[in-house]
């Protein structure tokens, strides 16, 4: 379908994008790159009264990597992220992930902030940013916060962000080299949303797991942590059992929807498989040479 | 609705246009630019018809608004020949069929306009992967992927030459 009718505004700054967000009182939508939005708006699902068009805001499309560990500017695009050298050497999970974000011609437009502002339960870059424990850098009309993944993500296209707020980028703390991790996800066709997927990561501690991180997202209202499915792992041995159990579990903790593409038996199957080859995956990787 | 003063170039030609704000930058070249070689089939990102080049990227055209691309540099389709002379890449497609009701070639043209510009030595792979963002209901893409691998060998191979 055409769009709905609605104005459009080029914002100068971020101050400018959130003084035009508080004339509208809610009624407008920042646009950056517009890959999710406007087959939102086509389809749509949501008619706001105006755009912000913040995609020419060239100092959110930074990426800076230092002892805080990575920031990432709001407006960078997924080609330029996959494309980041230190990303590929000091985040090898957000750097996998982003291999399965929709297609090249979609990555040469969309963006991390948008990703996270729009909070699709199947997308990729919430759930790395969870499992990292990433923070949300956002700036409003009463100044600038951070707000952590966890309650940044709130539920089906639902976040933390208030109607005059904007996201200028997003922070992942060091990676900790001796991570044993891996990114799982299943489609039915390449770069098409994920019917489920896992990102997770862990160490190995006196041959035991320690410190395991299970995110997992196409399966619930959004990406989830799976607390219990932490605990079965956490302080076991990688034995068959214990990944067994770990992945029973998992099948109980996801809540997956109830929609046309696959009804919830088959997402909880089907994570239950991912969880087990990401297991699986990232044990090998204590061995042989890190990919 | 206020209309909008957008200008950009499509293929080198510098365009002037009003365009209402919700004005895809699709249908702002089929409609009030009358370049029709463009072609609309989902009209939300899925399907890849109606990709272009813009800024050297090749991107979804129905997922631009026009008043986004103010100022900016915009490839289509009718931009690839010169005059009756096709291009590496048009006269692969045709040596090697890959096209038949041509609904979703122009688009594809300009993906892999894109890909050869910026990576001239993509493997097969390669094609593959970025050919993914593309629906062709014709060919079954085997046809598709031999005339890119066809034109990109042919273009390095003219580089070479010319070296």
């Amino acid at each position: 379908m055409k769009l709905p009718p609605l104005s459009y505004h080029r914002a100068e700054s971020v101050e400018h994008a959130i003084a035009l967000l508080g004339q509208y009182q809610g009624e407008a939508k920042i646009i950056a790159g517009g890959q999710s939005l406007i087959p939102m708006l086509a389809y749509r699902l949501t008619a706001p009264a105006a755009l912000i068009d913040i995609g020419r805001l060239a100092d959110l499309a930074t990426i800076r990597l230092d002892d805080q560990g990575l920031s990432i500017g709001s407006l960078t695009r997924w080609c330029d992220l996959q494309g980041s050298v230190e990303i590929r050497k000091f985040h090898p999970l957000l750097h996998d992930a982003i291999g399965h974000v929709a297609h090249y011609q979609i990555r040469n437009r969309g963006t991390i902030g948008g990703s996270l502002a729009h909070c699709d339960p199947a997308a990729e870059c919430p759930a790395v940013v969870l499992a990292c424990e990433g923070e949300i850098m956002v700036q409003g009309s009463n100044g600038t916060r951070s707000v952590r993944a966890d309650d940044f993500f709130q539920g089906l296209l639902e976040t933390d962000l208030q109607q005059d707020e904007v996201i200028t980028s997003v922070k992942l703390p060091p990676w900790n080299p001796k991570r044993l991790w891996a990114f799982k996800e299943f489609s039915r066709r390449a770069g098409d949303f994920a019917l489920a997927g896992v990102a997770m990561h862990f160490e190995m501690i006196g041959g035991c797991i320690a410190a395991p991180s299970i995110v997992g997202f196409g399966v619930g209202d959004r990406a989830l942590v799976l607390r219990a499915t932490q605990e079965a792992l956490a302080s076991n041995p990688p034995e068959p059992e214990t990944i067994a159990r770990a992945v029973s579990i998992a099948r109980d903790e996801i809540d997956p929807p109830l929609d046309p593409h696959a009804p919830p038996d088959y997402r909880r199957a089907l994570f239950g498989t991912l969880l087990e080859r990401a297991v699986t995956e990232a044990l090998g990787r204590n061995r042989g040479p890190m990919s | 609705m206020t209309l909008l003063d957008v200008s950009f170039s499509v293929n080198g030609e510098l365009f002037k246009v009003q365009v209402e704000p919700r004005r895809t930058l699709a249908d702002c070249l089929r409609h009030d630019l009358r370049l029709t070689g463009t072609h609309v089939g989902c009209e939300h990102g899925v399907c890849g018809a109606c990709t272009v080049i813009v800024n050297d990227a090749a991107v979804r055209s129905c997922l631009l608004l026009a008043a986004q691309v103010d100022g900016w540099a915009i490839r289509t389709v009718e931009g690839l020949a010169s005059g009756e002379q096709l291009s590496p890449l048009q006269q692969a497609f045709q040596d090697n069929h890959a096209l038949q009701c041509g609904f979703c070639t122009p688009g594809i043209l300009m993906t892999a306009q894109a890909l050869l510009e910026s990576e001239p030595d993509a493997g097969d792979e390669r094609i593959v992967e970025v050919l993914s963002g593309h629906i062709c209901r014709c060919t079954g893409y085997v046809p598709i992927i031999k005339a890119i691998a066809q034109a990109r060998d042919v273009i390095n191979s003219g580089r070479q030459k010319a070296r």
